[in-house]
């Protein structure tokens, strides 16, 4: 049992975790009819929450969105059995030698962990880059998923996944978006 | 197409979690998802789901640097990967008609197109602005806020702030 544990416990190699993250789709389609999109759960928070007079707020979320928001329930549950419980040995992930050197060039030195804690933590809300990473990084996750229609599960994986133009045009505006932040705006900001 | 025609063909309640089978199914498969059964189903998914992206490493902010920088291809193939078994398994039900656990058929709703596709260039980029600075989309935002990593809170109320502003300024912004 032990060995199994330190088995999973390894980090998961690209062609395990991909087609399993792409059998989620099959899989909830078949369990009742749901298509992957997480990003409708932040709706459905602020439809719960603050609705105001949005017309955009306004329907049953209790009715279409309960099934999502205890799939996130379970998503933060199978994130803490994975950060604790099935923790990888060693403390930093086996990065490219090429991003560390960027990243040390950038001047982000403390590789280890899932996040850089010197901007992504409490302490490092108070540095600039750390408030640009986590309010504003945030608030265009937010923004663009619900301008774009969907977020990385339901454009990149299910939209493509029914072969959509639309999708296919979201996910290249996904890396239009990240390759400008990671070539213009962090050298500049960090 | 026209602008103000594009805008007030937006459906207000667009993109909810709408079922994916026929209209005459949608009551039936709503309810039937709101069983305890099915949401201890659901709940189930998520939590392998979780497992998967947090040892998968999706969940880190430098694999996603990493991926934006063409560096590696771990990410690239993890959602690469994703896509081809999900296209070739959504192939599978519709040639073979099959049907949900509970007997409805399977349809999934095209997603609505536009003009030139505006929102989804535009909405796209903004959203690729926020992965690459958080380092998180929804889904991993989620396990690492369950895993621990408290901050990511504040980043949770900034994308709620960010799905508010995009409600206010729908009926302005080009679709």
């Amino acid at each position: 049992m032990g060995s199994i544990i330190d088995f999973v416990s390894q980090p998961w190699p690209w062609y395990v975790a991909g087609p399993l993250i792409g059998l989620f789709v099959p899989a909830l389609l078949i369990f009742g009819g749901k298509q992957l999109g997480l990003s409708s759960n932040l709706r459905h928070v602020c439809a719960a929450t603050v609705p105001g007079r949005q017309e955009f707020f306004r329907y049953d979320w209790k009715r279409t969105g309960t099934w999502n928001l205890v799939m996130v329930l379970g998503i933060m549950i199978g994130g803490f059995i994975g950060l604790h419980l099935l923790a990888s040995p060693g403390d930093s992930i086996d990065l490219s030698e090429r991003t560390v050197g960027a990243l040390s060039g950038l001047g982000v030195s403390d590789l280890t962990g899932f996040v850089p804690a010197q901007f992504i933590s409490w302490k490092g809300l108070a540095t600039l880059p750390g408030l640009v990473m986590v309010v504003g990084g945030g608030f265009f996750v937010g923004f663009g998923a619900r301008y774009a229609g969907g977020c990385t599960s339901g454009h990149a994986i299910s939209g493509l996944a029914n072969l959509q133009v639309a999708s296919l045009v979201a996910v290249v505006g996904f890396f239009i978006g990240g390759l400008f932040v990671t070539f213009v705006l962090l050298p500049v900001l960090l | 197409m026209h602008r103000d025609a594009n805008t007030l063909t937006l459906d207000p309640i667009e993109c909810i979690d709408s079922e994916q089978v026929p209209e005459e199914f949608k009551e039936k498969a709503l309810a039937e998802g709101n069983q305890l059964s099915s949401l201890l189903g659901y709940l189930l998914f998520g939590v392998v789901f979780g497992i998967i992206l947090v040892k998968s490493e999706v969940v880190s902010w430098f694999r996603i640097q990493e991926m934006f920088r063409f560096h590696s291809f771990h990410l690239h193939g993890v959602i690469g990967s994703a896509g081809v078994v999900a296209a070739s398994s959504v192939l599978a039900i519709k040639r073979l008609g099959l049907k949900t656990i509970h007997g409805e058929p399977i349809s999934i709703a095209p997603k609505q197109w536009t003009g030139v596709g505006t929102r989804y260039w535009l909405g796209g980029t903004f959203f690729g602005l926020g992965w690459a600075l958080l380092g998180a989309c929804p889904g991993p935002l989620f396990a690492l806020i369950g895993g621990g990593i408290t901050v990511l809170l504040v980043a949770f109320v900034a994308a709620l702030a960010g799905t508010w502003t995009y409600a206010a300024l729908r009926s302005r912004l080009p679709h």
